[in-house]
């Protein structure tokens, strides 16, 4: 799934999306759906279509949930996948710039290092 | 621009505040503009470093449960009020970084007054108007910001000019005004738009942060729920159409040469507020007032009469007396609208303890001096507290049986002094006799200091003196 063309990640909360599909018309890029699916609420929530994402971050800014969005700007960044111990998954750890030693999980969207709490 | 665009800080994680099982979302509907703007000013917040000592006021409307989201200090306020009560918040806690987050409904209909005196007394606070073309919350009546033509709730045929005049352009009205540093028009409208209402909104809270600068932000945004539209399409409107009517753009900016306002406050020392009301203390013989020192007070009097019987100057007498003491006191006045005649009272307190509010409601002591005064306030009266009444002039006795009652024949014994006006002082003296609230001496030598009319001052002794000894009688 990750190619070279993936130059960033998009991570969409599907509980918090209300499905107005304001990001799928704004991506320049043209990789985020509505998907099939209903989310607890009744809404179809968008989706990524796995690939192809710039990181340019007009999805987050045009989607009015705060939590919805989540935009990863560099997909190099990104390390093997990994179990996070949070969220218990295998999801892809992600370093973040400012603080290289610092890994954040694309799922739960927290360092992993840091203290366990719940998960939502 | 950060690596990982996510949640800010500045919202809370879990909406805890917001009632029922789902505390993930906000309450605004899909493709809300609210959300958008809220998301841009959290994330300045953020960057700023100043979520700490961000006080957000919500206002009434769809944003009116701002503070389930926000991270922040909250105030949620009545309908239109929110730059009056930022005006206090930024007042008393200068260093806080206070927004004003209104509607159209809020800001431009019911709270016009409020934003205009704000924006012109330049309060350093930061106003986000949403100008979303009509009321949301209450399910999209007419606005002052709703175009002509538009059809509501309220204009079913489409407002019209010779009906409801023009739509309302309040950027523009508040930058004719002097004291507004930035104020510009921006809108949620497509991705360029958004971005550059971005760099606005973190433009208008710097420049509260680094210059207690007024800035006033109008966005316009979409109500795709009223509108009756897709969230696509009232997007496209509000770029389209409602940006057509209402411009954008910079519509005043004098951040350049805006030197940085000080709110440093200004503290009165006891001493200069001595002099502004004449007092002064140092005549007052510490060793007289010494008994009084440990004594536990905290009376909540009412003081009601008709015009010209001397209500108000009981309380000023009682009030200046008490300060004499060291005691704390607020005088609050009230009457109608009448100069002469009619009916007034006043609220006086005497505490040991600071006062916060100088309302009394359920008085410890009522002091009525006529008629419709006991049958006003008779019932407001504490179990357990007092009433004096001046029985020359009002024919029942009080029906309470858990107050202390007091009948004194205050205008008579007034009329035998020779002076009817001295009935006030006269309740004075049996106030302070039957409750020992304060020293005689110290009120007789003081009460030249006092009275303005100092011809009168050896008749509002000998008043007083009258009193106490009414009261002495009584205990006999
Ligand atoms: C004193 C008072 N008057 C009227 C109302 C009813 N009311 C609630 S919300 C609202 C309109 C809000 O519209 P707007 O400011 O445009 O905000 P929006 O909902 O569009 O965001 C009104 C009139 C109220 N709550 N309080
Ligand atoms: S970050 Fe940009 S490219 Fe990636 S999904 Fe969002 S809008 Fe599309
Ligand atoms: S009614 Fe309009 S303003 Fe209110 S939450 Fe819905 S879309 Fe937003």
């Amino acid at each position: 799934m990750v190619t070279s063309k993936s130059r960033g990640h998009v991570v969409i909360d599907t509980e918090e999306c209300k499905g107005c599909e304001l990001c799928v018309e704004a991506c320049p890029s043209s990789v985020l759906y509505s998907s099939d699916e209903f989310n607890t609420h009744g809404y179809h929530p968008a989706a990524y279509k796995g690939e192809g994402c710039t990181g340019c971050g007009i999805c987050f800014y045009t989607c009015p949930e705060p939590g919805a969005m989540t935009v990863y700007k560099r997909w190099d960044l990104m390390t093997d996948t990994a179990e996070c111990p949070r969220c218990g998954g295998e999801y892809k750890v992600f370093h973040t710039d400012e603080k290289p030693e610092v890994l954040v999980c694309t799922n739960c969207l927290k360092p992993i290092q840091e203290k366990v709490i719940p998960i939502r | 621009m950060n690596t990982i665009l996510k949640k800010s800080d500045s919202f809370y994680d879990v909406y805890e505040r917001r009632p029922g099982a789902d505390k993930l979302t906000t309450t605004y509907c899909p493709g809300c503009g609210h959300g958008v703007l809220h998301k841009l000013i959290a994330e300045a917040l953020d960057d700023f470093g100043v979520r700490e000592k961000t006080i957000f006021i919500s206002p009434v409307g769809c944003s009116v449960f701002a503070y389930y989201y926000f991270h922040t200090g909250n105030v949620q306020v009545a309908h239109g009020r929110a730059p009056a009560v930022a005006t206090g918040i930024k007042r008393a806690h200068p260093h806080s970084v206070v927004i004003s987050y209104q509607g159209d409904g809020d800001l431009a209909a019911i709270g016009t007054a409020e934003i205009m005196h704000a924006a012109n007394r330049g309060e350093g606070i930061t106003v986000f108007f949403v100008n979303n073309a009509i009321y949301g919350m209450t399910g999209g009546q007419m606005a002052p910001t709703t175009l002509i033509g538009q059809k509501t709730m309220t204009s079913p045929r489409g407002r019209t000019v010779n009906n409801e005049g023009f739509p309302i352009c309040m950027s523009e009205i508040i930058a004719t005004l002097k004291a507004p540093v930035f104020v510009e028009r921006v809108m949620i409208g497509d991705t360029k738009s958004t971005m550059h209402a971005r760099q606005t909104v973190r433009k208008a809270l710097k420049l509260q942060i680094e210059k207690n600068a007024f800035t006033f932000i109008e966005v316009l945004a979409a109500c795709p729920s009223n509108m009756k539209m897709t969230p696509s399409r009232s997007r496209q409107w509000v770029k389209e159409v409602l940006a057509d009517y209402f411009p954008l753009g910079v519509k005043k900016d004098v951040s350049g040469e805006f030197e940085r306002k000080d709110l440093s406050r200004m503290v009165v020392k006891n001493s200069e507020l001595h002099d502004a009301l004449n007092i002064e203390t140092a005549k007052v013989d510490s060793e007289k007032i010494a008994p009084y020192r440990e004594k536990i007070i905290n009376e909540e009097i009412k003081i009601a009469g008709f015009g010209g019987q001397g209500v108000l100057s009981l309380g000023t007498v009682l009030s200046e007396m008490s300060m004499r003491h060291n005691y704390e006191v607020s005088w609050l006045p009230s009457y109608g609208p009448e100069m002469r005649g009619g009916t007034a009272n006043c609220s006086v307190k005497i505490s040991k303890k600071k006062i916060g509010s100088p309302l009394v409601a359920n008085p410890t002591i009522l002091i009525a001096m006529n008629r419709p005064s006991l049958d006003k306030f008779e019932h407001d009266v504490i179990s357990g507290g007092l009433i004096i009444y001046d029985d020359s002039l009002i024919d029942r006795k009080p029906t309470r049986d858990d107050v202390d009652v007091i009948a004194i024949p205050a205008t008579k014994i007034a009329d035998e002094l020779g002076n009817t006006k001295a009935a006030n002082m006269i309740i004075v003296g049996a106030l302070i006799e039957y409750k020992n609230l304060m020293s005689q001496e110290v009120v007789l030598e003081s009460l030249g200091d006092v009275l303005k009319r100092k011809n009168l001052v050896e008749l509002n002794q000998k008043a007083i003196l009258r009193g106490a000894e009414f009261i002495k009688n009584l205990k006999k």
